[in-house]
């Protein structure tokens, strides 16, 4: 076999036609020349909000010429947290993933700081709220964009029906759709007002459905009405503050809030509230749209009669459960550039409103000028249910263990302390001073560094 | 050198290398990574040694936990052995026509994946639509808190665990049953032995062993069993049906102090570690007489 002896000039020369053919060759832009994007979002329970979503990332894609990869990581059995934590520990993983609320806090060291397309958001969608702020800003910096899909607010979701004829209040005349809520009625919508109604239907077979269980529903609740008497278990500085007159307004106002509560209460988990309402047992609520969304299809006659609308107000103010998504950038992860490109496609005023559309209305932004979407005002029956859900002037957002810092609140807030405060001196049968000092000895544990 | 590769010692260790590596790779590197992760600051920067551990000892909710587990694994451990011994037993005795389907009806609940099947638990246990609850009410009696309640929820979970687990008793149970030979019966019916006394200084003897055996491989299991209470009580109410497993979920993954959940994940293993030393030292020393 005659072998083919490559000379030092052949070599030279063979080198030279290979660098020029690299060099000037014609640019041919492929259909995914910008290269890869691996993406994780949260898996939505509303069916079709995930496909609005792919739309959407698919017209980027071709856009931009990059090929995208999407996976839905749900949240049940904790399976985006687990996400979370694995890529962390190995370095690897979606170039762009999904955060539920407290997760930018806890990894904000490892996220790519996101100033600059937080600015041009803000200038585009108005501004976010406080809340936003001490969620999703570390050190000075930006780590995570507020998200659309998942974000919700857990305001009392109650029967107009029951609410009428055995509270004798008109839900769609305190709060009306299409108009200002009613000056008066709205005012007189008070944590104690709340109270009276709960009694009342308790007396007449509807009890309130208020969990006071571990999960986010229960724990949400009573951070709303914390929140309302000024109650904080631990404040910005880090001091453990639980030992205070508020939280002990809170605790006696639970002691006489949960004999009308049905009596399993602390074992709900945030299913347990839904199938209340929807199986026609409770008056009321606190909860997303989900209960009104799932009894459309399981008990219309149940949902012809929900009314979404704010939480009551307390001595300190309206303060609105928010429990927002975040969309965040790994340090370490190959496309930054493309990230941020699709962040800012999906966070446009025309996507968001689709995603809201197909959400039902589930969906609230974090923005201020995207809570003006058609899709509540139209949503029904009853139409108009979903006018009151996004949030108004004079209310606050807010959420459970605010304003701890976030790496203590996120702790406060999992492991359910404020709810365990109050089962421990109501189904407990502890006075509120030994609640008082259980939950400082466990906030005493969280200051760990 | 060609004497070494010849030796049975060395060809057996060649055979077994490939297991070894496999079990060295999916065993012993995720219980070393556990205990660096246990030995980390909460935001796994810093190296603290045994800090993590020390402070576990000073929370009264971490005792709870082990007093917990303790309570769920021994007594569940218990209830299954008897469970497991009285069925093994009526299953032997079966005629051996019929023997085969209760075996195969016996093993059912072991066989589904406990997830799933504690689900089904979970809706006959419902704080609202408890199945049980409505035959209660039907036949007169007040409706239990099944979840809501600590004791009961304790009992909840207990009860779920024996009636997944009950079935690989029986199975070991009745395998040993099977091997104790029939002259040893006879014998002892000869010298006038009542079932009692067959039971006592019969049976009971030669099933020592797989007794051991299997309470210990049971405890193990039931000790760090996860899936039942996560899904039937996530721990509740206040914390009071936590066990190792869900607690070092709840503050390793919900709360994202991976370092903290991994050190109380370890602290099963001393535990663990005492028992089986104490069983297996037993079943050696019986081995010995033999």
């Amino acid at each position: 076999m005659a072998s083919k002896q490559i000379t030092r000039r052949r070599f030279l020369k063979n080198a030279a036609v290979a660098s020029a053919t690299v060099a000037f060759a014609p640019y041919i832009r492929t259909a995914h020349a910008a290269g890869k994007l691996e993406v994780g979002f949260w898996d939505h329970w509303v069916p079709g909000a995930n496909d609005t979503l792919t739309k959407l990332c698919n017209e980027w894609a071709a856009k931009e010429k990059v090929e995208i990869k999407i996976d839905y990581i749900p949240s049940q059995g904790d399976k985006n947290l687990l996400t979370i934590a694995a890529e962390s520990q190995a370095k690897s993983g979606h170039d762009l993933l999904a955060f539920p609320t407290w997760w930018p806090a806890a990894k904000s060291g490892e996220l790519e700081p996101v100033d600059d397309l937080m600015k041009e958001l803000v200038a585009a969608n108005g501004a976010v709220s406080p809340l936003i702020e001490y969620l999703g800003k570390h050190d000075g910096h930006w780590v995570a964009i507020p998200a659309t899909p998942g974000s919700q607010i857990k305001g009392p979701c109650a029967r107009i029906d029951l609410f009428k004829q055995h509270a004798g209040i008109d839900l769609t005349k305190m709060y009306p759709a299409g108009a200002p809520p009613d000056k008066a009625l709205s005012d007189a919508w008070t944590w104690e007002t709340f109270l009276t109604a709960a009694q009342k239907c308790h007396k007449a077979g509807f009890p309130f459905g208020i969990g006071i269980g571990q999960t986010t529903d229960s724990v949400d609740s009573m951070g709303a009405l914390l929140s309302g008497y000024g109650a904080q278990l631990v404040d910005a500085k880090g001091n453990i503050t639980v030992n205070s007159d508020a939280v002990k307004q809170v605790l006696e106002y639970m002691k006489r809030l949960v004999p009308f509560l049905p009596p399993d209460v602390f074992a709900w988990d945030d299913a347990n509230n839904n199938k209340w309402l929807i199986a026609g047992k409770g008056a009321l609520i606190m909860n997303p749209p989900s209960a009104w969304a799932v009894a459309k299809r399981d008990n219309p006659k149940v949902a012809e009669q929900l009314w979404t609308f704010p939480t009551p107000s307390g001595p300190k103010g309206r303060f609105q459960p928010y429990l927002p998504y975040f969309w965040g950038t790994w340090k370490f992860s190959k496309n930054k550039s493309a990230a941020m490109s699709l962040i800012r496609y999906i966070s446009q005023r025309q996507a968001v409103e689709k995603m809201v559309a197909a959400s039902q209305g589930y969906d609230i932004p974090a923005f201020a000028k995207l809570n003006d979407f058609k899709t509540w005002a139209e949503e029904g029956p009853p139409k108009g249910t979903l006018y009151n859900y996004p949030p108004k002037p004079g209310q606050t957002l807010s959420i459970s263990a605010y304003p701890a810092p976030p790496k203590i609140a996120q702790q406060i807030y999992s492991q359910a302390i404020a709810t365990k405060m109050v089962a421990k001196c109501t189904q407990g049968g502890e006075s509120i001073d030994k609640a008082i000092a259980w939950a400082a000895s466990e906030l005493q544990g969280f200051m760990r560094a | 050198m060609r004497k070494f590769l010849r030796r049975k010692s060395t060809i057996a260790f060649a055979m077994a290398l490939p297991l070894i590596l496999v079990i060295g790779l999916l065993v012993l590197y995720p219980a070393l990574f556990s205990i660096h992760l246990a030995t980390l600051n909460k935001s796994m920067e810093h190296f603290v040694g045994f800090d993590n551990f020390t402070f576990l000892f000073t929370r009264d909710t971490f005792w709870m936990v082990v007093k917990q587990s303790v309570v769920f694994a021994v007594s569940a451990v218990i209830f299954k052995a008897l469970i497991g011994f009285f069925v093994a037993h009526c299953v032997h005795n079966t005629p051996a026509k019929g023997q085969r389907k209760w075996r195969g009806m016996l093993l059912v609940p072991w066989v589904i994946p406990p997830a799933m099947s504690t689900l089904a638990w979970l809706w006959l246990f419902d704080p609202s639509y408890s199945a049980f609850n409505w035959v209660l009410e039907n036949v007169g009696m007040e409706k239990v808190n099944w979840l809501g309640s600590p004791n009961w929820a304790r009992f909840s979970v207990i009860l779920v665990n024996v009636w997944y687990g009950a079935p690989f008793f029986v199975i070991m149970y009745l395998a040993a049953l099977k091997s104790v030979p029939e002259q040893l019966y006879e014998a002892a019916a000869i010298d006038g032995a009542n079932w009692w006394q067959k039971l006592w200084f019969v049976t009971l003897p030669m099933m020592r062993n797989i007794i051991a055996i299997t309470v210990l491989f049971s405890l193990i299991v039931t000790f760090a069993n996860f899936d039942i209470v996560r899904v039937l009580t996530a721990g509740g109410p206040v914390d009071q049906t936590h066990v190792f497993a869900t607690w070092a979920f709840k503050l390793g993954i919900e709360s994202s102090d991976i370092p903290l959940g991994a050190s109380i994940s370890l602290f099963m293993f001393p535990i663990l570690a005492i028992a089986a030393v104490f069983i297996l030292r037993d079943i050696t020393k019986r081995g010995g007489e033999a």
